[in-house]
């Protein structure tokens, strides 16, 4: 296998409902990507997005083709990844094997979506499409409840107080929102409190609005390259080392792994192995903060804090800037904002910039190592990623 | 190899109250809902059995925001139950308001009871297991 670089990214600011098409938010982020790679759109020789909702959102089926179109890719194969919200992560990875087996050496890759413009009605509906049609959604069940179910579980299985789970979740949030006020591309850039956050209405027990991330539109690009034309291209290639993926079914059929999603330690498995590290190694981390409860129980399951103890840890302040590790300085899906399809790519675009030491006042100092992790519907799917300095 | 139960099957019988389940025939696990592989071993050789719709409940939610169906119906209780024979699924609660469900509820025991249920659960009239709490 051949080794695989990121040599450029590129991200729009991450927003509420703007009028802006699917087509033309992807197309700013490559044209960013571009400029960073100092390669042109006739080097790209395939193209992979991750995107769940253009038909909902726009009316919009293949626009992954109608994108090579734009921005002039010379009818190179163009496709979409549906995996949820790691629609692009799935489609970074497989971007990866494409290049890591000698078959392709510079594929564009990255998502986007206009999750806010569809307003919260049809957002809700349209993401509930994404739990089991028959056995599962005609519970009225949502995400922020099947999220919710866990907290409740969690709380039970580690014998922590629920008002005490409660305080962890908010602390996770407030922490989002202090790194969103200094992320200008963040869609929520306003500090929050842990008062507001129980003050702000109820969604599904016990998670409050500000335990949950935002409907977003916007759009992330990366450009991957061989390790050949990496060295040409860039001074300061990033490396994919490890990549894992792995799938699971309905929340009810992890019965035995529940509140913490076992495809998520399959896949992150993988990708530490490949990679040769373990968590010990890792400097910063961007994780699948879709929900509050969601990021306690990432931070255990990647192997950062014991089963139960990640929501402490967090509300100690060992996982910011100048903690034991970092998780989301980009402010995460929770502030940054989660256009689903763009989210994984977007996770990248931070990492990138943070082993290249360009992140400004969230620069984690000397990062070399970074994890990004993704997750889709109700742990469904699960996409983590091992980046590394190749210089 | 046919489906044991279609998932219609097992739809009809969940609104006569009565819950279908697969037995598998090598490791003596009960998969429900159906699935054509057994949610322990993956084995395809099961029986179909009809299950007691008892159970306990491993976790809750109270669904305040819902989708655009359900509108005007919140908040609702949505449950994960351990059934006896061993595998949990994912139903609604009735009995209880659901503004008034606390954690307390994890461990109680309860019984399916789809008889309750008047009119169409859903614009598309797919039931879910609805649970009651056991005296």
């Amino acid at each position: 296998m051949r080794r695989v670089a990121v040599v450029g990214a590129g991200q729009t600011k991450f927003s509420g409902a703007q009028p802006r098409t699917n087509t033309e938010l992807f197309t700013e982020a490559a044209l960013e990507a571009f400029q960073g790679a100092n390669l042109k759109n006739k080097d790209i020789q395939a193209l992979l997005i991750g995107n769940v909702l253009s038909d909902y959102e726009e009316g919009q089926q293949i626009a992954h083709t109608y994108i090579a179109e734009n921005l002039g890719l010379s009818n190179v194969p163009a496709n979409t990844y549906d995996g949820a919200c790691a629609s692009s992560s799935v489609a970074i990875r497989d971007a990866f094997i494409w290049i890591a087996s000698g078959m392709y050496d510079i594929v564009l890759v990255g998502g986007m979506e206009k999750a806010a413009s569809m307003g919260t009605q049809l957002a809700t509906h349209t993401y509930a499409m994404y739990v089991d049609r028959y056995y599962e959604n005609p519970t009225g069940i949502t995400f922020p409840g099947i999220f919710a179910m866990l907290a409740h579980l969690y709380a039970k299985t580690y014998n922590i107080p629920i008002e005490l789970l409660k305080e962890y979740m908010a602390l996770t949030s407030v922490k989002a929102h202090k790194y969103g006020s200094k992320n200008p591309k963040a869609h929520l850039q306003r500090e929050l409190t842990v008062e507001k956050v129980f003050r702000s209405p109820m969604v599904c027990q016990p998670l409050n609005v500000y335990d949950c991330c935002p409907f977003s539109d916007g759009a992330s690009a990366l450009i991957l390259a061989s390790e050949e034309v990496a060295k040409k291209v860039t001074s300061k290639p990033v490396y994919i080392t490890g990549v894992g993926q792995a799938s699971a079914g309905g929340l009810a059929s992890q019965q035995t792994h529940l509140p913490h999603l076992i495809a998520r330690e399959i896949a992150v498995k993988q990708a530490y192995d490949m990679a040769g590290v373990t968590p010990r190694d890792i400097d910063v981390c961007e994780l699948h903060d879709s929900f509050s409860i969601a990021e306690i129980l990432a931070v255990e399951s990647l192997g950062f804090f014991e089963y139960g103890q990640g929501g402490a840890a967090i509300a100690k302040g060992e996982t910011e800037i100048g903690g034991k590790i970092v998780f989301n300085p980009s402010a995460g899906l929770k502030a940054k904002g989660h256009p689903v399809g763009a989210t994984g790519a977007a996770q990248v675009y931070e990492i990138y910039h943070q082993l290249r030491e360009e992140c400004g006042e969230t620069q984690v100092p000397s990062a070399k190592i970074g994890l990004t992790d993704a997750m889709g519907a109700s742990g469904n799917i699960h996409c983590n990623l091992v980046l590394q300095r190749g210089w | 190899m046919e489906s044991k139960i279609t998932v219609k099957e097992y739809l009809a019988a969940l609104k006569e109250n009565r819950l279908l389940g697969l037995k598998c025939q090598q490791c003596g696990f009960v998969t429900t809902p159906p699935r054509a592989a057994c949610r322990k071993c993956a084995g395809f050789e099961s029986k179909v059995v009809e299950l007691s719709g008892k159970g306990r409940i491993t976790t809750f939610t109270s669904v305040y925001i819902a989708p655009q169906d359900r509108q005007g119906k919140t908040p609702y209780l949505v449950v994960m139950v351990e059934l006896d024979e061993g595998p949990w699924i994912m139903g609604n609660l009735s009995g209880i308001a659901p503004n008034q469900a606390t954690i307390d509820l994890i461990g109680k025991r309860v019984t399916m009871n789809n008889l309750l249920i008047s009119g169409k659960p859903n614009p598309e009239n797919i039931p879910s297991p609805m649970f009651v709490l056991d005296n």
